[in-house]
């Protein structure tokens, strides 16, 4: 291993907690930054000729924090925070990575970054930027913004922080259950992001999902007893380990149901399966908990044809009754079809319809089409689906609808599908994480986004 | 830190009644509210605005907008989320709104 590879490994491993170190220390999120940034660079320099010292970690926080000694010493202006860092004694302080302040850190920067008084999309640039060390271009490309939007976005963001007076630090127990959902939140909607199929950029989205499964997983160590960090975690692992199925050789969507499953990462989805376990022994379910076991319904089907669809109707109704809203209807209603029958799946669309509270999103046209289709009620079908043609936000779906819809107009009829019905392409619409995100955006006001 | 609440409510809302009231929530803060009022009513408002050293007066607020501010509060506390929790338990939050804008000092 190169020593450039163990630096780069252990700058994802060490930035956020050695960033979260020095901004207890300095109260100064740019410094802070800056001093980390500057002492992966001394490591650059020494580790080749002095070798990679015993524990990195440690020699990377010590020598950001002389940094930011001298950065201190040198302005007086800033001589009483001088004093207080030194009244902490810093300069004595043990400096084991694994011990409990310094874990305390990590779980200040996180909750300080998702805190809900910084606008939804700022929460989750700067748990990336201060976090996870992803540069501001990188971000601002995930986000299809432009780094001068993103720089904006990160500067303000700080600028609250400090001006606002938002505290650096774990909130006390009473605002404890309200903010641990904040930044759950903010974990899943990186992960979706990152998770989203879109063209380019690819390996950011894919580091996107990197970094959410590796932050939910500091966070269920932080934060032991939270069962529905648990849940979050083993819903990422259980999305994820699909990843390898969801596209074919071309680059299109395929849907859940045509997925070549021995394509799936077993590993991830036993430990999304275990973790989930886990959590629900707890006695305390959440949405994310519930979203997760609809994931390892679908995860641990060995074919298509084998999901649990009762079962998955089931927990869609469970989530109605936590966090209710339209798509997660929506998706309940698609389960209902799979597991007692079209009309009655058709029917709870038809009371959405009625609601009215999907109007002008392509998933509730799309998942009436799928169904009308199937229930060879091809005009209908034709009509729902030039619908959804119409509102589909992404190229990769307009195809989709576009193939279905040719479908069911051509003009010699062609035996639809017979037999009971299976997952199929309503897939494209509802898979758990479409309703997962919707949840997520539900609290945070951005628009649902569907899954392929 | 100094945080302004500027109190925003609508014309005639209607008071939903776990409202506290303005007693209760005068006890809970305490010392850290430094000065506040309730003000009169958008009616007997007056917009001033100076424009090529001509003094343009009109009636009413500054912006039309569904509500407006109808008091304000001075408070000092440690960080916003003390800030937010005082906003919280004003009883027009219960009804209308609570703009918590810090100092800049």
């Amino acid at each position: 291993v190169s020593v450039e590879a163990e630096v780069t490994a252990v700058f994802r491993a060490e930035r956020g907690r050695i960033v979260a170190t020095l901004i207890r220390m300095t109260g100064d999120w740019d410094m802070a930054e800056e001093c980390v940034q500057d002492a992966f660079a001394r490591a650059l320099d020494h580790w080749p000729r002095e070798g990679v010292p015993h524990r990195p970690g440690a020699w990377l926080t010590t020598v950001a924090r002389n940094g930011a000694l001298d950065r201190l010493r040198r302005t007086t202006r800033e001589a009483a925070i001088l004093r207080e860092v030194a009244d902490r004694s810093v300069y004595d302080e043990p400096m084991d990575l694994d011990d409990g302040g310094i874990q305390d850190d990590q779980l200040r920067l996180i909750f300080t970054c998702c805190h809900p008084a910084l606008p939804p999309e700022a929460r989750v640039a700067l748990t990336l930027r201060v976090i996870t060390g992803l540069t501001t271009a990188e971000i601002a490309s995930a986000f299809l913004v432009s780094e001068a939007t993103m720089t904006k976005r990160l500067v303000r963001a700080k600028q609250k922080i400090r001006n606002a007076g938002i505290p650096y630090r774990v909130p006390p127990a009473h605002l404890l259950p309200e903010r641990t959902s904040a930044v759950l939140a903010v974990l899943y909607l990186l992960f979706s992001e990152g998770y989203a199929a879109s063209a380019g950029a690819e390996l950011i989205r894919q580091q996107l999902c990197a970094d959410a499964i590796d932050l939910a997983t500091t966070l269920t160590q932080l934060m032991p007893d939270e069962p529905e960090a648990l849940g979050l975690l083993a819903l990422m692992l259980l999305h994820d380990a699909r990843r390898g199925g969801r596209m074919d050789d071309s680059g299109e969507l395929v849907p859940l149901e045509q997925q070549d499953r021995t394509r799936w990462d077993t590993e991830k989805i036993d430990s999304g399966v275990g973790l989930l376990d886990t959590a629900l022994h707890r006695g305390n379910p959440g949405p994310y908990q519930i979203q997760a076991a609809i994931a390892a319904c679908h995860a641990t089907a060995r074919r298509a044809a084998d999901t649990d669809w009762a079962q998955i109707a089931q927990l869609y109704g469970r989530l109605v009754s936590m966090n209710r809203s339209a798509v997660v209807e929506l998706n309940r209603a698609v389960a209902v079809a799979m597991a007692d029958g079209l009309a009655e799946g058709l029917a709870l669309t038809d009371a959405l319809t009625e609601a009215g509270e999907l109007d002008g999103h392509h998933l509730l046209p799309a998942t009436r089409a799928d169904l009308l289709r199937r229930m060879d009620r091809r005009g209908e079908a034709a009509v729902a689906y030039r619908q959804a043609l119409m509102l589909a936000p992404t190229d990769t779906e307009r195809r989709y609808l576009a193939k279905r819809l040719s479908e069911v107009t051509a003009a010699v009829a062609r035996p639809m599908p017979a037999g009971a019905p299976t997952a199929g392409q309503v897939a494209v619409s509802v898979t758990p994480s479409a309703s997962s995100i919707s949840w997520t955006a539900r609290q945070d006001g951005t628009t649902p986004r569907p899954e392929g | 830190v100094k945080y302004m609440l500027l109190i925003c409510a609508g014309d005639g809302v209607e008071v939903p009644p776990e409202t506290p009231n303005i007693e209760q929530w005068l006890a809970k803060v305490g010392s850290r509210r430094l000065h506040g009022s309730e003000m009169r009513p958008i009616s007997d408002a007056t917009t001033v605005r100076t424009r090529g050293g001509e003094v343009l007066l009109s009636s009413g607020p500054f912006a039309e907008t569904s509500e407006h501010i109808a008091g304000y509060d001075l408070i000092e506390c440690a960080d916003l989320d003390e800030a937010t929790e005082i906003a919280a338990s004003h009883p027009v939050a219960y009804f209308g709104s609570v703009e918590v804008r810090p100092l800049h000092e």
